[in-house]
């Protein structure tokens, strides 16, 4: 039985695999992802992002744990950074979801970002597929928690929540840099803390005064204490309702429609990059152009020119769809 | 395009707060460059099974130093067996008489390290079983 076919099932084990060789060796994850693909876009994928420490994995496991109330599956995927000395990762998310781990309605990933910046790892993308063609309703994301280039889980998920904490003193400045855009859903975490009552407001007026907001949807703040549950019933109500919102308004077919190209992109961009290394480095050409570019025989441009050309020959056949 | 990582799952079983020799350790493994899941204090091995399960990591060490090695680790080990997971290896450590090693082995435990063992000493035994 394939791997594709355990995910399909249910079967934790299969699931797990497959995510492994999606990390390890995404080539040869290819056939079960797309035999995976026909069975994905039921998910609703929900974006947890924010500074470190504020309560994104709490969170996560709070709101997780309120879903599982309403019986819905649900997957997580919790990235953290790899040290980009040794390579090596200490992912300590699952430390706040110890009570999740024995859920057989629960499926948790720990992933480490593996040099990626954006927030997620690599791979985070297709597991995510595994998870959604695995039947999860709910698929929640945390992100590394880098809190200013958000761009993946913007590219990645249908919702995004973006977390603050009163008593940061920078919030606001970490608001001006370009979270502001992306936040679907704001959640002040830790309002058991003095000062997020004035954090949401001036939150608030942040938001009625950027110019920029062209959507239909207001992201409303909501207030949380992770820790207790305090909040979560009306953050997962916030997050129900843009999901409706995306659905009715025809916003969900136009981010996914996006999603799609950009993932296009992509994987013609990684798959024409293997093919072309492989070529060049089975032919052995390549050291002997660097050689020519040391005794300046030739320039790095001409050079790609060369190299590139067998590859464009093919190109004048049309594409056929 | 990928590149392989050795995962290590390092788990408290059991009341037993003594944490540090799994920081340590957990801290130890991911300067050797793996990927190192803590789950913090407190966990059953069921838990433990579970979350082993899920990460799909190579290696689970189990730190103990109460006394309940005996109950714990072993049931650990029957657990993997039933979700199928029972290529992963399970390693041991913390304050175990030397006479309760040889029974843990025997028990599924593939090797138990106690106090002053050196986390350089573990480092390469992960790496020479899981050998990526
Ligand atoms: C520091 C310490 C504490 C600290 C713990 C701080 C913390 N957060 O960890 C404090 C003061 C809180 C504490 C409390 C208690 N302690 Co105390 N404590 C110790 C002490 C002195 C050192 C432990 C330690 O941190 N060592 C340093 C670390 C780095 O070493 P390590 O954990 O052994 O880990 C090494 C190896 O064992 C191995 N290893 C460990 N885990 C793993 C896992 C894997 C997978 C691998 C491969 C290797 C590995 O590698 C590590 C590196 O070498 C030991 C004595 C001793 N000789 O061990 C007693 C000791 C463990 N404590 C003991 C007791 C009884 C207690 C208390 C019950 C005391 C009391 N009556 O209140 C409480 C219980 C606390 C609790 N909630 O569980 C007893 C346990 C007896 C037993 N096993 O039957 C000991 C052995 C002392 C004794 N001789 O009586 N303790
Ligand atoms: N007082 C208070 N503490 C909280 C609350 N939510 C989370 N915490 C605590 O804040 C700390 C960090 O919580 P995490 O959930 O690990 O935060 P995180 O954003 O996932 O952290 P990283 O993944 O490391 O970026 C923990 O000690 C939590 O117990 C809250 O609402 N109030
Ligand atoms: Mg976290």
């Amino acid at each position: 039985m394939s791997l594709a076919e355990g995910v399909r099932r249910g079967e934790v084990r299969a699931t797990a695999k497959l995510i492994t060789l999606i990390e390890n060796h995404p080539e040869s994850a290819v056939e079960d992802l797309r035999a995976l693909h026909p069975h994905t876009g039921n998910a609703h994928i929900v974006g947890i992002t924010g500074s470190p420490g504020i309560g994104k994995s709490t969170l996560t496991d709070a709101l997780a744990k309120r879903w599982r109330k309403d019986g819905a599956h649900i997957g997580i995927i919790a990235v953290d950074p790899n040290s980009p000395f040794s390579g090596g990762a200490l992912l300590g998310d699952r430390i706040r979801m110890q009570e999740l781990a024995t859920d057989p309605g629960v499926f948790i990933r720990s992933m480490g970002a593996r040099g990626r910046l954006g927030g997620l790892a690599r791979a985070t993308h297709n597991a995510i597929r595994v998870l959604d063609a695995g039947g999860k309703d709910v698929i929640l994301v945390e992100t590394v928690g880098v809190g200013q280039s958000e761009l993946d889980i913007v590219r990645t998920a249908d919702t995004v929540v973006v977390g603050l904490v009163p008593g940061m003193g920078d919030d606001i400045q970490t608001i001006k840099a370009g979270i502001l855009e992306v936040a679907d859903v704001f959640v002040i975490n830790k309002a058991d803390r003095p000062d997020a009552r004035r954090l949401m407001m001036e939150l608030q007026t942040m938001l009625d005064l950027d110019p920029e907001r062209h959507s239909h949807w207001e992201p409303p703040i909501e207030r949380t204490v992770a820790t207790t549950g305090e909040g979560i019933e009306m953050l997962m109500a916030a997050i129900r309702n843009h999901w409706e919102h995306l659905t009715y308004s025809g916003e969900l077919e136009q981010r996914r429609r996006e999603r799609y190209a950009a993932e296009l992109q992509s994987v013609v961009e990684d798959y024409w990059r293997m093919r072309f290394f492989e070529y060049w480095q089975r032919e052995g050409h390549w050291e002997q152009v660097v050689e020519q570019l040391l005794r300046k025989e030739t320039d790095p441009f001409s050079a790609a020119r060369k190299l590139v050309a067998p590859f464009l020959d093919s190109e004048s056949r049309r594409v056929n769809l | 395009m990928g590149e392989q990582r050795i995962r290590v799952l390092i788990a408290k079983p059991g009341l037993d707060g003594h944490d540090r020799g799994a920081k340590v350790l957990a801290r130890a493994l991911r300067d050797a460059g793996m990927e190192v899941i803590y789950t913090g204090l407190r966990q059953t091995p069921e838990q433990i099974a579970a979350t082993a399960t899920q990460e799909d990591v190579h290696v689970v060490g189990l730190s103990c130093l109460s006394g309940a090695h005996l109950e714990l680790f072993p049931r650990v080990v029957e657990l993997l067996k039933e979700h199928g997971a029972d290529d992963i290896l399970v390693l041991g450590g913390g304050t175990i008489p030397a006479e309760d090693i040889s029974v843990l082995k025997e028990r599924g435990v593939a090797e138990v390290f106690t106090p002053g063992a050196s986390t350089q000493e573990v480092v390469e035994f992960v790496k020479r079983s899981v050998n990526l």
